[in-house]
């Protein structure tokens, strides 16, 4: 599954590595780093730690099928 | 119903956009642009193969192994429904006929299109030189991958030039794998041309206290490769030299902007000048009414900073001027959005989290408003002229939201609002950023003509 953080806006609460620690480590006191593309057995976790973010600077995948059909590729 | 309201639906429905540069800015532009009704025709274009993936974390979590280069691919937040073009470059635009180029002869036509072809990494200037084995630069997933590489294979050094955030991220990384790291920095000290000289100094303690070899004003003149073309030694400017067997070219980007040189736009090193409703602007410095730009490589003015041209390559100014660009080129003008937010940017490094709000550079004096230094936990705070322009926190990001308020109502600095953990000691000193030497661009235009009808401004090339 595909998450983004807006790293911008996180305040290191540190809510989202409590309730996904595969997914989401405290660097130091309160930088955080994250697994973009985090297994999907972790979902739920991912979820949950999406909806406790008390900023909601965690974005995971609305789609459900392919993102896109490439017309045009270079090898 | 007047008719320019009518012209509006009818492009909203039937219309073509093109967005040419598939990363971050074209995504989140593309997805506003739906969620703002519009059902014409939408093509993305890119350079690049891979659909559009998230950059900060090549210089941290995939450098360290965690997270595969391809890992990185940003989530959508719906369905675009576009048409993807991608691994073919736009090489050339004509306002004339409204037509995009693309590098494999086709033309794609548009009615609105936006720019957003961002920065790339800036090469090593001698090409031989840069083509040795184990020299990179970061930028794109390969480029992770291949430093990711050769990091994980257990270099003696490696060099990294250039302590920018990316460079300082990448040392960073290394030391906490117990690599040797010699970071050679132009400037006075790591970070210094953004965050000013105050911040410079406690970066290099930071870089210091975690073993960093940190040269600082000094140039690398020269990457010396064996037989078999692997880096091994650099030369620098006061004669020393580095054995080592990576080397990591941080030394910046390069705007986007040369399949433009034709178009007629107003483009240059500081990339595609348009107003703050993200509308590009003609050589003349005239807005026009169908070109738009976002993300890295745009450049607009911002009402807080005296109306001052300013280019942002930061995650958050790619988000939020790709979704005014894509509300501003479905609407007519009086329902139109200035873009202004105030810039914010974070850097990861050394366990520290680096956060600014505002632009440092916009700034005379700089004060540690909050906190203590030698913890690597506090608020400094940026003023011009009295009043508050940015600000700068060292693990303590939760302060940022109150700067930047004080930084929107043009509140007096040095912050007058009780704070709590104020140094005692806390007074202001000169900002002491380098000199005129990183605004001294080559010209990129002269005026002609003598009637204010016959004026007209022509590009310069070197």
């Amino acid at each position: 599954m595909r998450v983004v953080v807006d790293l911008s806006r996180c305040q290191g609460y540190a809510q989202c590595a409590f309730l996904a620690p595969d997914a989401f480590r405290m660097h130091g006191e309160e930088a955080l780093m994250y697994d973009p593309n985090p297994d999907d057995s972790q979902r739920d976790q991912v979820l949950r730690a999406a909806a406790a973010c008390p900023i909601q600077a965690i974005l995971v995948e609305q789609l459900e099928g392919p993102a896109m059909t490439v017309e045009a590729r270079r090898s | 119903m007047t008719s320019r309201v009518e012209a509006l639906q009818t492009f909203k429905r039937d219309g073509r956009i093109v967005i040419v540069g598939a990363s971050l800015a074209g995504l989140r532009a593309a997805e506003s642009l739906r969620d703002e009704g519009f059902t014409g025709s939408l093509t993305m274009i890119g350079d690049e193969t891979a659909e559009p993936y998230d950059r900060p974390p090549l210089s941290k979590q995939v450098l360290t192994g965690w997270v595969p280069a391809t890992g990185t691919t940003l989530p959508r937040r719906r369905d675009v429904d576009a048409q993807w073009l991608l691994g073919t470059p736009a090489t050339g635009l004509d306002l004339a006929d409204n037509v995009v180029r693309l590098a494999d002869g086709r033309e794609v036509p548009f009615d609105r299109m936006l720019i957003s072809t961002g920065v790339r990494a800036r090469p090593w200037p001698v090409a031989a030189e840069a083509a040795l084995t184990g020299v990179f630069v970061v930028r794109t997933r390969e480029d992770a991958e291949g430093l990711q590489q050769a990091i994980a294979a257990g270099p003696k050094r490696v060099l990294i030039i250039g302590a920018g955030f990316t460079g300082s991220e990448i040392a960073s990384i290394c030391r906490e794998r117990d690599i040797a790291v010699t970071v050679a920095e132009l400037g006075s000290g790591p970070l210094v041309g953004a965050l000013g000289a105050m911040i410079g100094e406690i970066a290099a303690d930071m870089q210091l206290a975690n073993g960093v070899d940190l040269r600082c004003g000094v140039k690398v003149t020269q990457l010396e490769g064996d037989a078999q073309g692997r880096f091994r030694r650099a030369h620098f400017s006061d004669g020393s030299t580095v054995d080592a067997d990576v080397a990591v070219v941080a030394l910046g980007g390069i705007r986007n902007t040369e399949w433009l040189r034709d178009s007629g736009l107003a483009i240059g090193p500081w990339g595609v000048a348009c107003d703050s409703g993200c509308r590009a602007f003609d050589l003349n410095g005239l807005v026009t009414d169908d070109i738009f730009v976002a993300g890295d490589v745009a450049r607009c003015p911002h009402p807080i900073y005296e109306y001052r041209f300013i280019s942002l390559e930061h995650w958050a100014n790619a988000v939020e001027q790709a979704e005014i660009a894509a509300h501003n080129m479905v609407n007519l003008q009086a329902d139109r959005w200035p873009h202004l937010a105030i810039p914010t940017f974070w850097s990861i490094q050394f366990g520290v989290n680096i956060k600014s709000v505002g632009v440092p550079t916009f700034a005379d004096e700089v004060i540690v408003a909050q906190g203590s230094v030698s913890e690597h936990r506090f608020v400094a705070a940026y003023g011009y002229k009295g009043r508050v322009t940015a600000a700068v926190t060292f693990n303590n990001a939760k302060w940022l939201d109150h700067y930047r308020k004080l930084i929107e109502a043009a509140a007096p600095f040095p912050p007058a609002q009780p704070t709590p953990d104020q140094p005692a000691d806390a007074k202001p000193m000169p900002v002491d950023f380098p000199g005129p030497l990183l605004l001294s661009q080559d010209a990129t235009v002269v005026v002609t003509g003598h009637d204010p009808s016959e004026r007209r401004v022509t590009a310069v090339r070197p």
